[in-house]
């Protein structure tokens, strides 16, 4: 197949891979802040949506797969062309930038989010890692609590005023993985009071963020779709999605460790 | 004017090289940045010195053989010119300059601030050209191109192959350059025949010299002494993409 082999081996066909791939994940960042927010509604909110989500079974598993797909072939598109561009360039310069015109500056020098890519990329997935084994596997060693997030199970079906759906706890031992709906809301608010789990957290969402700020306009022109026209509007998409992500997502370990949400 | 030259010097492309200081006495603002380093090399010359090797034909901007980074900017500070047309006259007396050679494995420092960039050649073989039988001068207007392609193309064109988009990238990519080949004739009817052979080819080239990939941070068009724009960077991902589409097997 030339045409897979043209996009494997070429360093533009990495960048479509990478750029592809980058919409997915990006998709898939949107999605889980929308998720998350619902805990914002209260308790009840982001248990039932947490419980719909589970319930689509195959559905949930084609997701995950493909996430996992784009996550592999974007970390392996970005060793590959970073190694590329380490050997392009053995001796850095001495001098420093200093055009005449000042305000040239800023166009000749990179930006941060640009340069750090890879870093911010693999302390992203080095997170990713921890986030699921922290509130999907609910591995009881890394939550810094003396709970198991386990333990947290929720009735689904409301029994009169004592016993409301989405919010009266299961007792202890009788939650199954997989058949009862799970505690988001009590998991989230115990999780996140622990200062360091949530301070990692913010980190790695601001790191996603600046991530982003540079990605999302960096895969529009390897695709071939950013021209002078849309430049700026493109550039300001990128730059205010890394700002509003952020915003969506530090919320809710700020408003747990704050208080905000009980 | 007086200036103090930091000069990158290396014997051949074997010699790791190092940086030299020089004095440029009584220099005229109104001397080019050449002029300037014949005036230096003159003096070393005086005292035994080996002068300091330079590229430079045509000093007037248009060849393309003049190739230095000027405190840490291809071509130096000036916006559109070529190292020959910066004057001395944006300098100031007491200044320190630093002067490198373009730095990037595909272009080995050959000695000083000379590098070979046969890489940009063997891009050029791959498919920048043409296959016609040129003949005599056809008839105006027997192939009609329209005016905003013939612009476009125009624009592309004036790429003079200096390579300073490849020193001024953090990534030392070829991406503006072969961007601009690759656009300049995919735009004229008359590149038509050999447009995916030629995009394909160009980007395995690119590849196979060892330059870098594009992180879009606009370094290579706000060096350019051509002004060339990034703008071509996206047609070329276009091209491509077409070219593989449609056939995937040159």
């Amino acid at each position: 197949m030339p045409l897979v082999s043209n996009i494997l081996s070429s360093s533009l066909g990495q960048k479509y891979l990478m750029a592809l791939s980058g919409v997915g994940l990006f998709g898939f960042i949107v999605v889980h802040m929308l998720g998350n927010l619902t805990i914002l509604a209260g308790p009840s909110a982001i248990n039932e949506y947490a419980a719909k989500l589970h319930s689509m079974g195959p559905l949930l598993w084609i997701a995950r797969i493909g996430l996992l797909g784009m996550a592999g072939v974007h970390i392996w598109a970005a060793v590959r062309l970073t190694r590329d561009n380490r050997k392009a360039r053995s001796v850095q310069y001495e001098g420093v930038v200093d055009p005449v015109d000042r305000h040239r500056k800023s166009k000749i020098v990179s930006t941060y989010a640009s340069r750090t890519m890879i870093y911010s990329g693999l302390i992203i997935a080095a997170f990713a890692l921890f986030h699921i084994a922290h509130f999907t596997w609910k591995i009881p060693q890394i939550n810094g609590v003396e709970v198991d997030f386990e333990t947290f199970y929720v009735y689904e079906v409301s029994a009169g005023s004592d016993q409301v759906a989405y919010l009266t706890p299961l007792p202890d031992g009788v939650g199954k993985e997989g058949e009862n709906a799970v505690d988001v809301y009590k998991m989230l608010t115990t999780g996140f009071k622990v200062w360091w789990v949530s301070i990692f957290y913010v980190i790695a969402v601001g790191l996603l963020c600046i991530h982003l700020s540079h990605g999302l306009s960096a895969m529009f022109q390897s695709l071939g779709l950013k021209t002078k026209a849309y430049e700026k509007w493109i550039d300001h998409f990128a730059c205010a999605t890394g700002w509003l992500l952020f915003g969506g997502y530090a919320s809710v370990p700020v408003s747990i460790l704050l208080g905000i949400i009980p | 004017m007086n200036l103090t030259l930091k000069v990158w010097r290396q014997e051949n492309a074997d010699d790791p090289g190092h940086f030299e200081v020089y004095m440029a006495q009584d220099i005229s603002p109104d001397m080019s940045f050449l002029e300037m380093l014949d005036i230096v090399n003159e003096y070393i010359i005086a005292d035994d010195g080996e002068p300091i090797a330079f590229d430079s034909d045509c000093r007037e901007g248009i060849c393309g053989a003049c190739s230095m980074v000027i405190n840490g900017v291809p071509h130096g500070g000036q916006q559109g010119t070529t190292a020959c047309q910066l004057h001395m006259r944006h300098f100031c007396s007491g200044d320190t300059v630093t002067i490198e050679p373009w730095r990037a494995t595909a272009f080995p420092v050959h000695r000083d601030l000379i590098v070979d960039r046969t890489s940009f050649e063997r891009i050029q073989q791959a498919g920048g050209f043409i296959s016609v039988r040129t003949g005599s001068v056809p008839d105006a207007n027997a192939t009609l191109v329209p005016k905003g392609d013939a612009d476009l193309a125009m624009d592309a064109a004036q790429c003079i192959g200096c390579g300073a988009c490849v020193a001024a990238c953090k990534n030392a990519s070829a991406m503006l350059f072969v961007a601009a080949k690759v656009s300049h004739l995919s735009l004229v009817p008359q590149g038509q025949p050999e447009r995916e052979r030629r995009a394909i080819a160009m980007v395995k080239q690119m590849d196979k010299e060892g330059f870098g990939n594009c992180t879009v941070t606009g370094a290579c068009e706000a060096v350019c002494p051509k002004e060339i724009s990034i703008d071509f960077i996206g047609r070329l991902n276009r091209e491509y993409g077409r070219a593989i589409l449609k056939k995937g097997n040159a």
